[in-house]
């Protein structure tokens, strides 16, 4: 005990000496005054404890520094994907995906307005997303750095992003749901994207009264086909299998021993259709009404093998494994979860998978080995009303560990120790694995260790690396509703919290680290991958590259190439952009032409991004080094349209603009 | 003698040869050196420019090949354009488009030099002798022309005056700190250079005294 509180100070003392040394280094270099240089005068001014100044050491990163990972979370209801540096939590970019992000000019340009087009519904304009689960890309079940997926949970559609310029390339629409949860998920070469849906419904497009719930409304998941080298959802390739209308919730791909298999929550297996202005009880006491819900086990390699053979039928035009087909051949079985659950992660051996039941204190952990042979010998307890074998609690539960209240989510470690969120606790509890990984860790298996205060409500958490086949460990982050008293008053809608936590020492205790506020969306998950699996591109590859096809686009112009052409009605103009103008600089056109406009930043210099910004007619578009981008619009008001950089280029980035006319 | 016995000189006799090999073998070697590093450099840098500036943390380079130009090329040409520097690209194209003809025209002489074992060997080797310092001298106009005729309409023709960058050393222009350096190519030129010198010393010492010899004989039997 003793010796522990001496290594504390010690640490305390070290940590004390590096940021001395850092401020004075700080004050030569940058010639910046940074306090009289003594730290516990300024702790003292600043009232931190110890405690903050080891915190503030242990995330703090220096000008020109790089954190040592990367988090990709939802951006929650902006359609967007956070990139955070870890553990400085600064945020490093902001990615567009589902909704238009005029920095990025994402949906000005043809060639982004073209991949949001692809996924509106009959043709209708969405303004925005609701992303959930973001997917790394993962070879051999470990994140390789080379794709982002992520789901939009309010219109059950998909994303892909490239993770070489970290933008998005495809979104492909679900043609049967509406609304999807379970999603996105990777199985462990990348695959496969899984999505699944969450509030049945009978098939996109179709009526049917509510009264015919059990009938006619389904639910379903869709296992998206991925082509790694073209980098795209091969659509024609993929396929769904349908589901009782359960409303299934999230879901998790198998690794190793379960690879090829997906497991998936659901919450209303009473089927209860609401109606509480009816005299009915109300979905939240309704499809709470039984004890157990059903985890979904779902054989996919052999769904894509029955798939292959043609035993699906087409609806929407979308091939889909039926139930009573999954019920025939083995693709589908349940396993009674406890109530209401929301977390079902594989552990990293694949062996186990963890259900957390939102209503009830424990973890549940389930075996796949047991699940596995149940299958095979036929063990099941009966059937439910669509066919579908079930397989006995008993038979397939490992063993239950009382976490604490509200248990969500769960991540691990490489230490053999897994973390689950508790969301009415605003707590992460830190428990041990058992079979297998109790050699890691030496303790007493399937043991709840420690626990950590979060401020407040917790939803997922991320550890790094921390859901795939080698976690890293270390840092956790804590994605918390609600942050309460924990910043300034900005006004009733307050940002989220994400909340840093050091995991590093598994003999010790967690140790809050640093708070960032998130003030976009509500994000719900997000992944941490190690900086150095990331291969960013400086500048694109070529100049004319078209990063919508991630290849040489025929509308992409070298210097001394710039012209206009006239066909008819239609003007199309090459236009070139460099430090600091555009060449041509007049474009003129007449009213009521159709205006083809293609613009390439020319430049190979890191950093050197052009905007172009046309007002009235409603655009600005982003050009980094190399890229071609293109507006098309009818030119239906007379009148001089100054364009201009709309990114600070240079010296002389005001004098980088020129004039639109349209001659009436 | 014949004149063209004049120019090429007197062979060596077969059994002085076996007997000083040394004396004969110098020459041969310096001179002979000295080609083959001019060959090699026709793939090297001769010349290197680098730039420093705060928007530049780890600088721009160009090199200078006899026949090309490397490096961040493009991006010097963005930065020049706003003082009115006409592109890199344009630079000495006549030098670029004969110089590996050239610098090899200029090998074969100097190695031809190990056969011409008469004072004449001296003129086969003199472009080879002088090749560096005519480089530098064309490299001195080539920066003379380009920082002496800066386009008048250029942005910041106002701010910066024209002007004759360094051939060596550091030198400021706006926010760049410039470093002329001489590379590997040019070092190459030089150490052939040197290389001549000393080989045609050995080449004097070898072939006089045969050449006198050889001479004397004609004069006697004249």
């Amino acid at each position: 005990m003793k010796k522990n509180v001496l290594t504390r100070l010690f640490i305390a003392a070290s940590v004390i000496g590096v940021l001395l040394f850092m401020m004075t280094c700080g004050k030569r270099e940058a010639g910046q005054v940074v306090g009289n240089g003594d730290l516990k005068a300024i702790a003292e001014q600043r009232g931190l404890t110890p405690a903050d100044l080891i915190a503030a050491a242990k995330t703090y990163v220096p000008t020109g520094k790089y954190d040592e990972y990367v988090m990709f979370s939802s951006g929650g209801h902006s359609g967007q994907v956070l990139v955070i540096g870890i553990p400085s939590m600064r945020l490093l970019k902001v990615l567009a995906v589902f909704t238009p992000e005029p920095w990025q000019g994402w949906g000005f340009s043809k060639e982004t307005k073209d991949i949001l087009k692809a996924s509106y519904v009959d043709g209708k304009e969405l303004t925005w997303g609701d992303t959930h689960h973001p997917a790394l890309s993962e070879t051999n079940g470990d994140y390789d750095g080379q794709f982002l997926f992520i789901n939009d949970k309010a219109n059950a559609r998909t994303a892909v992003i490239d993770l070489r310029d970290f933008e998005t390339k495809q979104i492909v629409k679900n043609p049967l749901s509406l609304s999807d949860h379970g999603g996105t998920f990777v199985t462990p070469n990348t695959e496969w994207v899984i999505e699944g849906g969450q509030y049945a419904m009978p098939w996109t497009g179709k009526y049917a009264p509510i009264s015919k719930y059990k009938e006619e409304y389904r639910g379903m998941v869709t296992f998206w086909k991925f082509d790694r080298k073209k980098g795209r959802i091969i659509v024609e390739e993929s396929f769904a299998l349908e589901l009782p209308p359960y409303w299934q919730d999230i879901a998790d791909a198998g690794k190793k021993v379960s690879e090829g298999w997906v497991f998936m929550n659901s919450f209303n297996v009473e089927m209860s259709t609401g109606g509480v202005e009816k005299g009915n009880p109300p979905f939240e006491a309704g499809a709470s009404q039984l004890d157990m819900d059903y985890l979904h086990v779902i054989n996919l390699k052999k769904a894509a093998e029955l798939f292959k053979a043609g035993k699906t039928k087409k609806i929407n035009g979308f091939p889909v494994l039926t139930l009573d087909v999954a019920a025939k051949e083995g693709v589908l079985f349940f396993v009674p979860e406890p109530k209401s659950p929301h977390g079902a992660d594989v552990t990293p051996d694949g062996n186990y998978i963890v259900v957390s039941g939102k209503l009830d204190p424990h973890a549940t952990i389930y075996n796949f080995t047991k699940i596995k042979k149940a299958i095979e010998e036929k063990n099941f307890a009966g059937k439910d009303d669509y066919g579908i074998p079930i397989i006995a609690f008993d038979t397939a539960v490992e063993t239950q560990i009382e976490l604490g209240l509200g248990p969500l989510h769960t991540q691990f470690d490489p230490n053999g120790y897994a973390y689950t969120s508790l969301f009415l606790e605003s707590a992460v509890a830190r428990w041990t694995l058992g079979g297998p990984w109790t050699e890691k860790h030496g303790k007493e298996p399937w043991t709840l260790v420690d626990k950590i205060s979060i401020h407040y409500n917790v939803g997922h958490i991320a550890v790094a690396e921390g859901d795939n086949v080698n976690p890293d460990g270390k840092y956790l982050v804590s994605l918390n509703k609600w942050a309460i008293d924990r910043f300034t008053g900005v006004g009733p809608l307050l940002p989220q919290n994400f909340q840093l936590v050091d995991i590093s020492n598994p003999n010790g205790n967690m140790q809050l680290l640093y708070d960032m506020p998130i003030g976009i969306g509500e994000p719900h998950y997000a992944q941490i991958i190690k900086a150095d699996k990331l291969k960013s591109w400086d500048v694109y590859p070529e100049i004319g590259w078209d990063p919508g096809t991630q290849s040489k686009s025929k509308y992409g112009i070298q210097a001394g190439e710039e012209r206009i052409v006239r066909r008819g009605r239609t003007v199309e103009v090459f236009m070139t952009a460099v430090r600091s103008h555009y060449t041509p600089e007049h474009v003129e056109v007449r009213k009521g032409d159709r205006v083809i406009w293609h613009i390439t930043n020319i430049e190979r210099a890191k950093d050197a991004t052009h905007g172009f910004a046309l007002p009235y007619y409603n655009v600005n578009l982003s050009l980094e080094p190399g890229e071609t981008q293109t507006i098309e619009f009818v030119a239906d008001k007379a009148g001089v349209f100054p364009f201009y950089c709309s990114e600070f280029c240079s010296a002389l980035h005001l004098e980088m603009a020129g004039y639109f006319l349209v001659k009436p | 003698m014949k004149d063209l016995d004049l120019i090429v000189g007197p062979r060596v006799p077969k059994d002085l040869l076996k007997k000083e090999r040394k004396r004969f073998l110098l020459p041969t070697v310096f001179l002979g050196g000295a080609a083959f590093l001019l060959l090699v450099s026709i793939f090297l840098p001769y010349w290197k420019l680098t730039l420093f500036a705060p928007q530049y943390p780890s600088g721009l380079q160009v090199q200078i090949y006899v026949n090309q130009v490397k490096g961040d090329v493009k991006e010097i040409d963005t930065l020049n354009h706003y003082i009115g520097m006409r592109s890199l690209t344009e630079a000495a194209p006549l030098e670029r488009s004969l110089s590996i003809f050239l610098v090899a025209g200029i090998a074969l002489l100097a190695f031809a030099a190990i056969y011409i074992h008469s004072p004449i060997a001296l003129f086969f080797s003199i472009p080879a002798l002088l090749y560096p310092v005519i480089f530098l001298a064309d490299l001195y106009f080539w920066m003379w022309n380009f920082g002496t005729n800066l386009d008048p309409r250029a942005p910041l023709s106002g701010a910066v005056k024209p002007f004759v960058p360094p051939i060596l050393g550091e030198s400021k222009i706006a926010q760049f700190k410039t470093i002329a350096s001489w590379d590997i190519g040019l070092y190459l030129a030089i150490v052939a250079s040197i290389m001549i010198i000393i080989g045609l010393y050995f080449h004097r010492k070898a072939y006089k005294p045969l050449l006198e010899s050889e001479l004397q004989k004609a004069t006697r039997e004249d």
